[in-house]
């Protein structure tokens, strides 16, 4: 009995050690020489596997960094300027320093300024609704509600609102790595520079109808009137195919634009709400700059 | 045995209710919207602007290319203005107002309703004068006709087949149309007999029109070199592949063009518009619509002007039904549904179709039961079960090697599904970008 | 205000098939079936048949209710496919509680685990029922004696063997262990071939009768719920390969070897090693394919929907290998009856074959 106890322990025990020789063999022969940089970088990465450097995965944008030797066209949006600088540390090249961005919907059609005008009944997906027709409202530009940007978000940065039928960016989960602009089949999400405070201010509109249709689908919607284009003293807004677009890099967020519209299709968020101008502050500042 | 095709195919209900409506003329409306894009290939580019006066027939816009095709007017009018306007596609897109005044015609279009059947022209005149007339393939792939008349280098073509089977159920336009102009379309087939150097033609038709299969029968008597062919009733039997497939026993190959194995298809309204623009001189400006629903007053057959609006036409056969569901621009099967009557008919519009509204919503969707059914009625022979769950997870490169461009969106798999699965849905989204995919390769 | 109109993609008709409308066609098809166990097994079917379907529908229900917290949805005919194909492959005298095990274990291990309806790769009626043959051998293989409404049901542990019996394949199988003859087992039980088509012999409710079986299988083929190429390619591959061993195995050796001169080691192996010799150790092909449950897992449990191929070139491998497992197991196997167990293996090959198998593409 003990016999056996002790041959199966001999047996099984020479099994294993000629087993790992075997392996451990094959792995110093087979070896593949990996830059000790690459995973140096990989470590510092924010692990996200989301694709938005353009790359498939962290491990292979860590690899493009190391092999390219320079982070020209290079950068990582989830890690953002901290990590890219570490990165340049290590393969002893000069860091790249971009503004953070964050995603904005351009659009505020909800369902009260937007009344629908047909019924969809087909699978609930903006792509394949998108390729059937405009939308179930009088807009062929705006928002179709079914959420295939939520879907994309690896960061839980996107939700849909039940109430307004529209998607809400969360900017602090957002890391502006781009995949909601590439799934929206409408185009309407941009990256647009964060400002201190997250302050915004843009044109929630992308509709290219004259302003009379465009008025009718959607009230909020932009009519391409030029007010806001006039007014603009840095020339941050251009207007082409009758929209307005503010230009997040060139606007310095003065807010002079925001009153001008008409349809309140420009929005601004994070400021303090406008003090009511009454005759009694006008004297106060008449006053007070005496 | 009638001849038809061997893989799948399902048998909707037919309700063909206008088979009996003779052609009715529709009266010119006051305003015409003309697309620019009603063809396959390049937009045309437009030639004239607001307030310019122009003819019936008068060319109004100019193909862009090779594969693009000429646009006419087809009414005699002031240019209102050229803007997008809405179109079967559910987007906007340009397109040219004219208002109508009076009924000025281009001086050589011959307006008579005698049979012309000598044929003049040489073959490169034949494809010239259909490539002016701003012809393209009027069964609804709009593929313009002088490009397909224009064989490639070092192809022969044996066999010129006229599609008269008009498979869609509810659709009679080329039923009537064969009943109506037959000797018309003969000399249609003559001509592009000549243009294409086919020895031999064979119309096929339908077995469920018994009365247009009968009186082209006696016409082609006259004509030694076309014959008639029966064929069973089973969708799509009308795809050009299925058709050249149940004539000729040859099958298209995966990726090819009919004219790999010597074979030509046309539409029989492409072939009498082709007999009008040659014999007769006028382009490309009108075409028979079938309008008709279970619930509309009298569906009927229109010869209808290009740029009518289909709001004039659901009017004329007694208007838009108070429940109705659906409104669709073709066929049950491959028709497009639309939000509105705001949308102009356009070279290939081939039925209004009004579906009451206990018709018109969708099966509940249930779970997959892996029945096979959706495999058995493809009629290429492809797993659409597996296309359209490919398709749903964006798996485009399985999609491409499982043959996905292969499919020709006949709907028989939706159509056949126990558990009321979107498989033509998913499978189209995944032949949009497996399409995209392979042109970025080239 | 007018209704909006509706858009959507096309198509724009259906043909109104439905999934609820396939599982009561196979509910239906099974019927005759369910009437010849009532005639011989009397009470004992109707209750074997009545506690496994309201325990399948019942476990379907909960689980999806409490388990998976979706809407539950038992009223498109699974469960009740389910539970009858279930009761067709039990012994009429099973217990209540070993049925209702089988329920749970069939809905809830072979069904729902996987997802529930369309999910699952293995049929769930066998799962259950593979189950309870190796948990409950002898409850599972004692056949109750068939004498009409007159039949014992729910035997208890003591009566077992006196009012019990084996199938004819269990009984030949101990036969042939005991050195009988496949001739003398079947005189000795006073069987005739008759009698396998026409239910009057032990077996579970389902396997009896080959003619209602076989009314089934018209039925669905005329209603196009199935198609004829599992059931003919199961059938055909039990009926060529019992037939092949059957010939070469005739008389040991003698008849092809005499007349052709061959002497072929395969035949010498059947004869000498194996001791398959027909028609005394070996049953004829006609025999194979009316007993031991063939003809119901052919028909009935082979062309389940969910995990068959679904392409016809794919099913035919799928019943050929069916036919061939089956075979193996009954001729050289330990156990007497093999569709069960063949069944399952192939369907752990049918992802497979779907994967590597295509249909005819057009063009081909």
């Amino acid at each position: 009995m003990v016999l056996v106890i002790f041959d199966t322990i001999v047996t099984l025990s020479g099994l294993g050690i000629a087993a790992a020789i075997v392996l451990y063999l094959v792995a110093w022969k087979f070896k593949v020489y990996e830059d000790p940089r690459i995973d140096k970088v990989e470590e510092i990465l924010p692990a996200a596997n989301c694709g938005g450097c353009g790359f498939a995965g962290c491990r292979n944008f860590a690899e493009a960094c190391v092999k390219q030797e320079g982070l020209d066209g290079l950068y990582c949006p989830v890690g953002g300027n901290e990590c890219m600088t570490n990165i340049a540390e290590i393969i002893g090249s000069s860091a790249i320093v971009k503004d953070a961005r964050v995603a904005v919907l351009l659009c505020n059609g909800i369902c009260e300024v937007r009344p629908k005008t047909s019924l969809y009944d087909g699978v609930s997906t903006c792509s394949i609704n998108a390729s059937l027709y405009g939308g179930d409202t009088g807009c062929q530009f705006g928002c179709l509600g079914h959420g295939d940007c939520v879907v994309v978000c690896d960061f839980e940065a996107l939700h849909m609102d039940a109430a307004t039928g529209l998607p809400v960016v969360n900017v602090e989960n957002c890391t502006a790595c781009g995949a909601c602009v590439t799934a929206c089949p409408k185009d309407l999400f941009e990256l647009r520079k964060r400002a201190k405070k997250d302050r915004k201010i843009y044109v929630a509109c992308k509709n290219e109808d004259k302003g009379g249709i465009a008025k009718k689908s959607c009230s909020a919607a932009c009519i391409g009137c030029n007010k806001c284009f006039k007014v603009c003293p840095f020339d941050a807004i251009t207007m082409n195919n009758n929209l307005a677009y503010i230009d997040s890099d060139k606007c310095r967020l003065c807010r002079k634009c925001v009153p001008e519209c008409p349809t309140n299709a420009i929005i601004e968020i994070g400021f303090p709400p406008k003090k009511e101008r009454t005759e009694q502050s006008e004297n106060e500042t008449i006053i007070k700059q005496n | 045995m009638l001849k038809t095709f061997t893989l799948g195919g399902v048998h909707p209900p037919e309700n063909k209710i206008s088979a009996t409506s003779k052609i009715v003329e529709m009266h010119t409306p006051k305003n015409v919207v003309v697309p620019l894009v009603q063809h396959l290939g390049a937009p045309a580019k437009s030639i004239v602007a607001k307030g310019d006066i122009v003819k019936t027939g008068q060319l109004i816009a100019q193909s862009s290319g090779f594969v693009s095709a000429n646009i006419h007017s087809p009414v005699s009018g002031k240019v209102l203005k050229i803007d997008k306007a809405l179109n079967s596609s559910g987007y906007k897109s340009d397109a040219i107002f004219i208002t109508v005044e009076g009924d000025e015609w281009v001086d050589n279009i011959d307006r008579t309703d005698k049979l012309i059947n000598e044929i003049k022209f040489s073959k490169q005149e034949i494809i010239s004068k259909i490539a002016d007339a701003g012809i393209v393939g009027l069964g609804g792939a709009t593929f313009p006709s002088h490009v397909k008349t224009t064989l490639p280098k070092g192809k022969k073509a044996d066999y010129l087949i006229i599609n008269g089977v008009e498979c869609e159920p509810y659709l009679t336009a080329d039923h009537l149309l064969m009943l109506e102009k037959t000797e018309e379309l003969f000399v249609g087939t003559e001509l592009l007999m000549k243009a294409l150097d086919v020895s031999k033609a064979i119309i096929g038709i339908e077995n469920n029109k018994s009365d247009a299969i009968k009186k082209m029968q006696e016409v082609s008597k006259k004509f030694n070199s076309i014959s008639v062919q029966p064929l069973k009733v089973k969708y799509p039997q009308g795809g050009e592949k299925q058709l050249i497939e149940a004539i000729t026993k040859r099958k298209v190959p995966s990726g090819g063009l009919p004219i790999d194995i010597g074979a030509v298809v046309f539409n029989v309204g492409s072939v009498y518009a082709i007999y009008e623009a040659v014999q007769k001189n006028k382009p490309l400006i009108d075409r028979i619509v079938t309008v008709t629903g279970k619930t509309l007053k009298s569906p009927s057959n229109f010869k209808v002007k290009i740029g009518t609006m289909i709001g004039e036409l659901i009017d004329m056969a007694g208007g838009l039904p108070e429940d109705t569901g659906k409104i669709i621009n073709g066929g049950p099967m491959m028709g497009k549904s639309v939000a509105s009557t705001e949308i102009p008919i356009v070279k290939g519009s081939s039925g209004i179709l009004i579906m009451p509204e206990n018709e018109s919503k969708r099966k509940e969707t249930e779970p997959c039961i892996r029945c096979s059914k959706c495999v058995g009625v493809c009629p290429m022979g492809l797993e659409p079960y597996l296309l359209s769950a490919l398709g749903e997870k964006s798996l485009f490169d399985r999609l491409e090697s499982d043959k996905v461009m292969d499919c020709i969106e006949c709907g028989s798999c939706s159509y056949v599904c126990p558990s009321g699965r979107p498989l033509l849905d998913y499978i189209r989204f995944g032949k949009t970008n497996v399409g995209k995919i392979i042109r970025s390769r080239k | 205000m007018s209704k909006l109109i509706t858009v959507s993609p096309s198509p724009h008709i259906h043909s109104g098939q439905s999934v609820e409308k396939l599982m009561f066609g196979v509910i239906i098809a099974m019927l005759p079936a369910l009437a010849v166990s009532v005639y011989f097994f009397g009470m004992g079917a109707i209750y074997v048949t009545l506690v496994s379907v309201v325990s399948c529908m019942l476990f379907e229900y909960l689980i999806q209710k409490y388990l998976l917290k979706t809407t539950p949805r038992i009223t498109d005919g699974s469960a009740i496919v389910t539970g009858m194909l279930l009761a067709f492959n039990l012994p009429s005298s099973l217990p209540l509680h070993i049925i209702i095990i089988g329920a749970l274990v069939s809905i809830g291990i072979g069904k729902m685990t996987f997802g529930g309806l369309g999910n699952n790769p293995f049929n769930p009626a066998l799962v259950g029922r593979v189950f309870l043959l190796l948990s409950f051998p002898t409850r599972m293989t004692k056949y109750a004696v068939a004498k009409g409404f007159q039949t014992p049901v729910l035997i208890g542990e003591d009566n077992l063997d006196a009012s019990t019996g084996a199938t004819p394949l269990g009984m030949i199988k101990e036969g042939l262990v005991g050195n009988e003859t496949v001739q003398s087992v079947l005189k000795d039980a006073g069987i005739k071939y008759g009698d396998f088509f026409w239910g009057n012999i032990g077996g579970s409710l389902g396997e009896i009768a080959g003619f209602a079986l076989i009314i089934g299988l018209a039925f669905m083929l005329i209603r196009k719920i199935i198609t004829w190429h599992i059931p003919i390619s199961v059938l055909g591959s039990v009926f060529i390969f019992t037939g092949l061993l059957w010939v070469f195995g005739y008389e040991g050796h003698s008849y092809i070897i005499d007349k052709w001169g061959l002497n072929i080691p395969y035949i010498q192996y059947l004869d000498h090693d194996l001791g398959v010799k027909a028609p005394f150790h070996m049953a004829d092909p006609v025999f194979h394919i009316l007993t031991g449950g063939l003809l119901l897992g052919a028909i009935f449990m082979a062309t389940d929907y969910v995990t068959s191929p679904m392409t016809p070139k794919g099913q035919i491998i799928f019943g050929t290998g069916i036919g061939v497992i089956t075979v193996a197991i009954r001729v050289f196997g330990a156990y007497p009856e093999g569709v069960s167990f063949a069944i399952l293996i192939m369907n752990g090959f049918t992802p497979l074959i779907n994967r590597y198998v295509k249909p005819k593409r057009f063009g081909e």
